[in-house]
């Protein structure tokens, strides 16, 4: 797949520069113009990103002029006073990121790997067809369907049986309210499922049939060749999964906000109400008036873009190693 | 000895059926909130889905009845304002990917595509709010529709990407040869012969945007009224659903249910849509 098409584009771009050439003394002035239009757009997608981070900069200069770096780790919110620390909002994002990574991650690579290695073939396109319907509903109706269904199902059912399992433990203590920081968890369970279980899949794919085979005839058996041939050797992948997956998890604004209580604490219990930096922004970004708080806000939004941008790049570099490695070593 | 062996032979069967229950299991599991949403979505919102939702301006606090046809047109509005700049913008992006994508530039280029994918959508939100609504002081359906086009734009580009880098060179080289101009070769030939694709990739973005309530929440903001005018606040189906289902009231949960029916049937049908359309060239080709 690979081999052709740099063949032929050798080919034509040899072709284009023998064009190329011929245009600069030609009248070619619509190539020209086309292929700067063109660029400037480019180069306007690529200003919008340097925009992003300038603008958040320049919009919250007065709380890290005022409070430093020790902003972020730091717990008081008080809009009234002019008291900002956006600590509490950090841990909420990292506990329910890290929830929803120890719901998600098993079962996204279980599925994954029961679609790519045993479903039959109808079965699989089914099922990875309605598993991509989950990454397609739109926040807003994982946030209603939170409220209505899964928060008092988490109250009267999950919550009261946690809690009498494993009470003994801090973090299942408390009043089951159903709306908190477990809720928000599981709801970033259920919509990073997709991206996780659809990168899996690549992944999987891109090992090559031989392994398999080879595992197989040596008398594995499927389980054992799933976790010789496949699982060991796409680790770097899935891992890569699943940092796209927590990307994802950190960002996700409505669903969260709906469902997680809206309450700057820290607090042991996840049964306890929390914030995360998108869901306080969300929450008070529209009402903030006094520049300090709309400071303090997009300060957690600038932090949540360079956090949410390392992420990704590392996640993807992973993935992109992993899916390169193995085609390269199926030519 | 020969026993021992076959007693281990039986234990790696008995793992390699659990482990194959549970892999079954797990794609059981996964379904579970999908047919959930839907089951309670339907459900709850089927009632509530009538002529007066679609005529209607919301009611006051208090007075049952009222519709959404304000935010649904609302939403349309969005939507199109996001397409007017979100799909040249990223259609050209996609293009300069594909026939021009060697070299530095155009491997950063790729780069801040990819990022911006993954961009949070409520920091784009931010982003407009402190170029579009902070300088005029108003909330408007500019700054939600430009929200909504920043996050249409990477997503439009990719698929055109991929979708050029799929016509084979020798049809380019076709045109080309007859002395037409690379531009033109660009544009009547290459990215005319993808089209369907491309519109494909549109609606797939449509549908993605349409859902989106975080960049809206203070760049278009709300409003309660029939809005037409760019640099007024405007309604939106998702902003709606989000208002309704965090208030107290019966009413208005009920007209949530019924918001969230119609948005998740349009995207859904975008969906299918796209699927259907993609599969018929495969299966004539």
């Amino acid at each position: 797949m690979e081999l052709p098409q740099t063949l032929s584009m050798s080919a034509v771009s040899s072709t284009l520069g023998i064009f190329e050439r011929k245009k600069k003394r030609d009248v070619h002035l619509g190539d020209r113009i086309f292929f700067w239009v063109l660029r400037l757009l480019a180069i306007g997608v690529m200003l919008l990103l340097l925009g992003i981070t300038l603008n958040l900069l320049r919009v919250s200069f007065p709380i890290f002029s005022k409070f430093g770096l020790s902003y972020f780790v730091t717990n008081t919110w008080n809009p009234v006073t002019e008291k900002f620390g956006a600590g509490a909002f950090i841990y909420g994002t990292v506990v329910s990121s890290l929830i929803a990574l120890v719901i998600s991650v098993p079962i996204s690579i279980g599925v994954s790997v029961f679609l790519t290695e045993l479903a039959p073939r109808r079965l699989a396109e089914a099922v990875g067809f309605l598993v991509e319907m989950l990454a397609a509903i739109p926040s807003v109706v994982y946030g209603l369907w939170g409220i209505f269904v899964l928060a008092p199902w988490l109250r009267t059912t999950l919550q009261p049986a946690l809690a009498s399992t494993f009470g003994f433990l801090p973090l299942f203590q408390g009043p089951p309210y159903g709306i908190g920081m477990l809720t928000a968890g599981i709801i970033l369970a259920i919509m990073i499922s997709p991206t996780i279980s659809a990168i899996c899949r690549e992944v999987f794919k891109a090992i090559s049939l031989q392994q398999r085979e080879a595992a197989l005839a040596l008398g594995a058996t499927r389980w054992e060749t799933i976790s010789l041939a496949v699982l060991k050797s796409s680790a770097s992948g899935i891992f890569g999964a699943v940092i796209l997956g927590l990307g994802r998890a950190l960002g996700e604004t409505m669903a969260v906000t709906m469902v997680i209580g809206n309450r700057a604490d820290i607090s042991a219990s996840l049964f306890a109400p929390g914030q995360t930096m998108a869901s306080v922004i969300a929450n008070e970004y529209a009402e903030a008036t006094s520049d300090m708080h709309l400071a303090a806000l997009s300060a957690v939004g600038l932090a949540l873009f360079l956090v949410s941008f390392l992420i990704n790049s590392s996640a993807r570099f992973l993935v992109w190693r992993a899916t390169r490695k193995s085609k390269g070593a199926r030519a | 000895m020969n026993e021992d062996l076959s007693l281990r032979d039986f234990r790696r069967k008995l793992i390699n059926w659990a482990m194959g229950a549970v892999l079954a299991l797990a794609a059981a599991l996964v379904l579970i909130p999908l047919l959930s949403v839907f089951a309670y979505v339907v459900k709850q919102g089927i009632s509530s889905v009538n002529w007066n939702f679609f005529t209607q301006l919301p009611k006051p606090v208090g007075e049952t009845g009222g519709g959404m046809a304000n935010a649904l047109l609302g939403t349309i509005e969005l939507v199109l304002l996001a397409m007017l700049v979100g799909v040249p913008w990223g259609v050209a992006t996609g293009v300069y990917l594909a026939e021009y994508g060697r070299g530095k530039f155009a491997r950063a280029l790729g780069f801040c595509v990819d990022l911006m994918t993954s961009v949070p959508s409520i920091v784009v939100g931010l982003f407009t709010y402190t170029i579009l609504v902070m300088p005029f002081k108003r909330f408007s359906a500019m700054a939600g529709g430009a929200s909504l086009a920043i996050i249409m734009i990477p997503i439009v580009a990719r698929t055109t990407e991929e979708l050029l880098k799929l016509v084979p060179n020798h049809i380019r080289e076709a045109g080309l040869a007859l002395g037409i101009p690379r531009w033109k070769v660009t544009l009547w030939i290459v990215l005319r012969g993808s089209m369907s694709g491309i519109i494909t990739g549109v609606m797939l973005a449509v549908a993605r945007v349409a859902g989106e309530t975080a960049p809206l929440l203070f760049t278009a903001f709300n409003n309660s009224y029939w809005s037409f005018k760019l640099d007024q606040p405007i309604a939106s189906l998702p902003i709606q659903i989000y208002n309704y289902a965090i208030s107290p009231f019966e009413d208005w949960h009920r007209q949530a249910w019924a918001g969230a029916l119609v948005l998740v049937c349009f995207v859904l049908v975008l969906n299918l849509s796209t699927r259907i359309l993609m599969r018929q060239p495969r299966s004539t080709r």
